[in-house]
Order: structure tokens, then C-alpha cells, then sequence
């Protein structure tokens, strides 16, 4: 059984159908990217599997649990934690603060501190800025910021809306290495991406969004070279 | 050899335990200075009158920031949480004035439950209410503000031998024995509350409300709200259970409203619900305003200077609200805006080097 199993999805905005039955599976280890145009249905997607957003109709389940009408906070409990699109930080705080948040729904609070030194062992400029308000750090930082908060959570899989959206090259290469190490560590990883030559370049499947429909999927390695997903989205 | 003792002592406290208490001391050196005074027969009479009424405006300051500052939501409703903890109270004073006759227990226990019921209060209007956002949250809360402060301008309560008898309607519909206790007389509202509050119960309450407010913003609660104010849509994705947060706060805020009302109620023999309305509730934002969003001790500092300003310019009356207006937009302008923010950090700067400059010359 696939860790998480999504079942003919159908999600509104009022009278905007933005999801129109879609069906995807993740397994354990896997990193599966969801690729697209914009307004094709990837943060919705995101969105609706993490609660802040309820489904028309259709059916998320994740290790056999219905998650269509769990609330958001319960979600992160069970699991679940997520990368939100253009980082979200907790401007006002500071980054100990923030990644103190990550932890907020965990039981075991002996185990945080430990956790905390682990993320600033993956991010060692974290460590140089724990003290500082979260809001003066740059977008990278803010970006590995927002990575090291859901790690906190200790989650079976990460969500992430976008990482690389919006920083430069170098770092987007270093986010992706991150992604990579994530999983390396035995952490489930749902991407979604519109830098999809990267995405698909650490992927092991991919499903190919497009106005709220999947459209092509596979392994990663034979869409990356599939002519209409070149065409499309890789600009060759 | 005294620079190494300061500089242990800043070690030893985190900077949010010495930011709070540095706040309790300015109350109780406060307290003290003025007790001192007042036994001295050095402050007006009007002055000592309004030593209560400082302590409630500060109080009610301090748990507004709580909402506005650190949730972030703008809520015009704290005058209607006041009432209810002001009428609560003063009707189970009233009541037990010759069951308890000790002042020390009668009185905490009339604070306690008019801070209750004002929180029930405040749950059950957040429930509805906190789903709103900004202008409209501030809106719905001002009219619920009303809506309390009418609704005990209406209220007729008394009872004798049969019995508790409430109206709506007037004094004649409650039917009571010519031997009957009238507690609530509608719009004239109640009198006969024993005068129980004092200058020394109000400083401790001060004092309480603060322990608690800091306590709060520090506490893990207190962290989950501020995250929910900086991004509600993160706060959701790390797991904050945003409508449990958001009415604990606004229950807290509620809380010490309606203690704030318990302690404003029994400083008067007589009181009108009239006097709750929506011109106290934006007076108490304006302190909170005033004294920077989010800072507690500046609710605290700016209610004070701002119940004392107009008190303090009698003496030059026609003059009195002009310099009073001009002294708010001359504050406001200094809070608000940037480069007079710099010019004034820079020279507090200056001014302290030139007096550590005079310290270490005193000591050699």
C-alpha cells in the first residue's frame, strides 16, 4: 500500500473548479514531484493534502487514514509537515522561535533539543542566526529556514510548495542538494516545482499538472527526456 | 570591579525576565512614591482620587495589547467586557455584603468572578466573532460592546423574601416587596456597591496583570499566538490550532477586562452602564496605540500619562483638549515614524556615553 494514496481529488474556489479529479500515489522514500504551469492545481493540491483547504469531493489517505476531514493541526501531528509556498516564516520571531514551532505539535519534547542542534548541523547558517529576528534573514536562509521548521515536526513526509522559487541559482542548486539529503535520511519528500529540469533531475516519478488535471506521469528519468514535457516545461 | 558584577547580572537573567521585571519595580516605586506622598498630605485630593482609576485604565491597556499586539486583531469590544466584570461583581458584593463580611475575601472573590464571567463572555462572542479579520472584527466587536453595555442599561434586578425578580421592560414590571433589595435600577444602573477599591488592591492587580501578561508572551502559548499573528497560513502548516489560540487570548483579554471593571465599579457608590461605551473602548486602544504595539510596559506608561494629561491642565481649561490633541499627534509622529525613531535612539545613545563618560570619571 502507498503511503499516501490520493483518489480522484475535486477541489473549488467558489465556482472555479482549480482541481478536477486528480489521482496520485506516494510510497515510503520515494520523491515525487508534481510539475506544471501556473494555476494548474500544484499548490492546490498542496494545499487540500494539508487541510488549510477542504476537497468537493474525492478522498486523501495517508498509511490507510482519511485526511479529506481532518483538520489542518491534526494533519502535522499525524505526519505530515509542510514547506508553505514563498517561505512564510514567522517574521517577527526569532529563528529559534521558529523552528521551536516546528516541534509545537510533538510529544516528545526531551527528544527538541537535540533535533534543533541536528538542524543546525544541516544548516549551519541557522546556527550563526538563531538569536536573530527571522524577518532580516535573506530569502536563502529564509528558504532553509522554513525546511528546518517542518523537519522539526519529525515527519513520515515533507510537503514543499516552490523552494526554489525566487532565489538565485547557487542556491537553488544547494535547496535541491538539501532535498536530496532529506531524503537520503529516510524522509518521504512531495515536491512541487516549476524549476522542473531540477525537479525531475532528483525525482523517481513525476505527474504532470495542467488546469487541474494530471496529464503524463512516470519515472523521472523518461519524462525528463518525453518530448511534450521538454517542449512544455524544460524550454528545449 | 562593579562593571563585572553588572555584567554577571545581565548574564544571569534571559533579557525577557529582566524587560518584565525592570516593569514590576517601575509599579512598585511607583506605589511607594505615591503612598509615601499621599501619607504626606503632598498630592491633591483630586490626584488621590484618581490613583484607582490609573491602575484600572492601566490594567485594561495591558490585557487590550495582549489582542491587539500580540495576536494582532483589532478588537473595540474591551468596554463591554468591563461592564460585565463591573456589573458582575458589584451585584455579588452587593448581595454578600452581610454574608462575607471580611473585605479581604469578599472583594478578590467579587474581582475573581467578575473576571470569569467577562472571559465566558468573551469566549462566546469569539466564537463567532474571531473568524473575521481586521475592520470587520473591529467593527463586530465594538457593536457587541454596545450590545452588552445596552443590555444592562436595561436591566431591573432585586430581590426579596419570594425570591430574585428580573425586567427588561421597568422598575414597576419587577413586582418586588416594598421590603425588597433593588440591586439594578436600568438606566440609573447600581448603586450601593461598597467602595472596596483601594489604591494598594489596585497596585497589586496591576501587578498581577502584568506577571500574568508577560508570563503569557513568553509561555509556548504565547509564542503559537505571535506565530499565528506573524502568518496564520504557516502557522496552520506547522500544526497551531489557530481558533483555540485565538480565543484563549481573547478569553485572557476578557479575563482581566472584566477584573479591571470589578476594580472600576467598586471605586464608586453608584454607577451607569452608560459610562461603558464605544468612546472608553477606543480611549483604551489609543493608550495601547500610544504606547507601541506589543509593549506591555508602554500600555502601562501611556495610560498613565494620558489619565493624568488632561487632569494635570485643569488649571488652563479652555486650553486643556487642544494641548491634550496636540500632545497625542506630537506622539504618535515620534512612534510611528522612522527617521524621528533614529534621531531620538542616536541621541539617547549620546546622552548615555556622556553620562557613563561622567560615571567613570566619579570613580576614579
Amino acid at each position: 500500500m502507498a503511503m499516501l494514496e490520493i483518489n480522484d481529488l475535486h477541489v473549488n474556489y467558489g465556482m472555479i473548479a482549480a482541481l478536477k479529479g486528480i489521482s496520485f500515489e506516494v510510497n515510503e522514500g520515494e520523491v515525487i514531484s508534481l510539475i506544471g504551469a501556473n494555476g494548474a492545481g500544484k499548490t492546490t493540491t498542496l494545499h487540500t493534502l494539508t487541510g488549510l483547504i477542504s476537497a468537493k469531493s474525492g478522498s486523501i489517505k495517508f498509511n490507510g487514514v482519511e485526511l479529506t476531514k481532518t483538520p489542518a493541526h491534526k494533519i502535522v501531528e499525524m505526519g505530515i509537515a509542510h514547506v508553505p509556498e514563498g517561505r512564510r516564516i514567522f517574521q517577527n520571531l526569532t529563528v529559534l522561535d521558529n523552528l521551536k514551532l516546528g516541534a509545537f505539535t510533538r510529544k516528545d519534547k526531551e527528544n527538541i533539543p537535540k533535533d534543533i542542534q541536528d538542524i543546525y548541523e544541516r544548516f549551519p547558517r541557522l546556527a550563526e542566526r538563531k538569536n536573530q529576528i527571522a524577518g532580516t534573514l535573506s530569502g536563502g536562509e529564509q528558504q532553509m529556514l522554513a525546511m528546518g521548521r517542518a523537519l522539526m515536526s519529525r515527519p513520515k513526509i515533507v510537503v514543499m510548495d516552490e523552494p526554489s522559487m525566487g532565489l538565485s541559482p547557487i542556491l537553488v542548486s544547494t535547496i535541491f542538494k538539501i532535498i536530496e539529503d532529506i531524503r537520503k535520511s529516510g524522509t518521504t519528500v512531495l515536491l512541487v516545482e516549476q524549476n522542473a529540469k531540477k525537479a525531475l533531475a532528483i525525482s523517481d516519478r513525476a505527474y504532470v499538472l495542467e488546469t487541474g488535471k494530471i496529464v503524463l506521469s512516470g519515472k523521472a528519468s523518461d519524462l525528463i527526456n518525453d518530448e511534450s514535457v521538454k517542449k512544455a516545461y524544460l524550454g528545449e | 570591579m562593579k562593571k563585572e558584577g553588572a555584567s554577571a547580572k545581565t548574564k544571569f537573567f534571559k533579557p525577557q525576565t529582566r524587560k518584565s521585571f525592570i516593569t514590576y519595580a517601575m509599579v512598585i516605586v511607583a506605589f511607594v512614591v505615591m503612598q509615601i506622598l499621599s501619607s504626606g498630605g503632598y498630592i491633591s485630593s483630586m490626584l488621590t482620587g484618581l490613583l484607582v482609576p490609573l491602575c484600572v485604565y492601566s490594567i485594561l491597556a495591558v490585557s487590550l495589547n495582549l489582542t491587539v499586539g500580540i495576536l494582532g486583531e483589532l478588537s473595540l469590544g474591551q468596554a463591554g467586557f468591563m461592564c460585565v466584570g463591573a456589573y458582575t461583581s458589584a451585584i455579588f458584593s452587593i448581595v454578600t455584603s452581610e454574608t462575607i463580611e471580611n473585605v479581604w475575601i469578599r472583594f478578590p472573590l467579587a474581582i475573581l468572578i467578575g473576571g470569569i464571567i467577562a472571559a465566558v463572555f468573551g469566549i462566546l462572542i469569539g466564537i463567532p466573532v474571531l473568524r473575521l479579520k481586521g475592520d470587520y472584527l473591529a467593527i463586530v466587536t465594538l457593536a457587541f460592546g454596545e450590545i452588552i453595555k445596552n443590555v444592562f442599561a436595561a436591566l431591573y434586578l432585586g430581590y426579596d423574601s419570594k425570591g430574585v425578580h428580573v425586567s427588561l421592560k421597568s422598575l414597576s414590571n419587577l413586582n418586588l416587596e416594598p421590603d425588597g433589595k433593588l440591586i439594578l435600577n436600568g438606566p440609573q444602573g447600581i448603586s450601593g456597591t461598597p467602595n472596596d477599591s483601594t489604591f494598594i488592591i489596585g497596585a497589586v492587580m496591576l501587578l498581577i496583570t502584568l506577571i500574568i501578561a508577560y508570563n503569557f508572551v513568553y509561555s509556548r502559548t504565547g509564542r503559537a499566538v505571535m506565530a499565528i499573528r506573524d502568518n496564520v497560513i504557516a502557522a496552520e502548516s506547522v500544526g497551531l490550532n489557530i481558533t483555540k489560540y485565538k480565543l484563549v487570548t481573547f478569553a485572557l483579554t476578557a479575563f482581566l477586562a472584566g477584573c479591571a471593571g470589578a476594580l472600576y465599579s467598586h471605586n464608586f457608590y453608584t454607577l451607569q452602564a452608560s459610562k461603558f461605551d464605544y468612546n472608553l473602548s477606543i480611549l483604551i486602544l489609543v493608550f495601547v496605540v500610544l504606547g507601541g504595539i506589543g509593549s506591555i510596559r508602554g500600555s502601562v506608561i501611556a495610560a498613565i500619562v494620558l489619565v493624568l494629561l488632561p487632569e494635570m491642565l485643569r488649571s488652563i481649561n479652555s486650553y486643556r483638549m487642544l494641548i491634550y490633541s496636540i500632545v497625542l499627534i506630537v506622539m504618535m509622529i515620534i512612534t510611528s515614524n522612522e527617521k524621528t525613531k533614529t534621531f531620538i535612539s542616536a541621541n539617547t545613545a549620546k546622552f548615555k556615553a556622556l553620562f557613563k563618560r561622567e560615571k567613570v570619571k566619579e570613580a576614579e
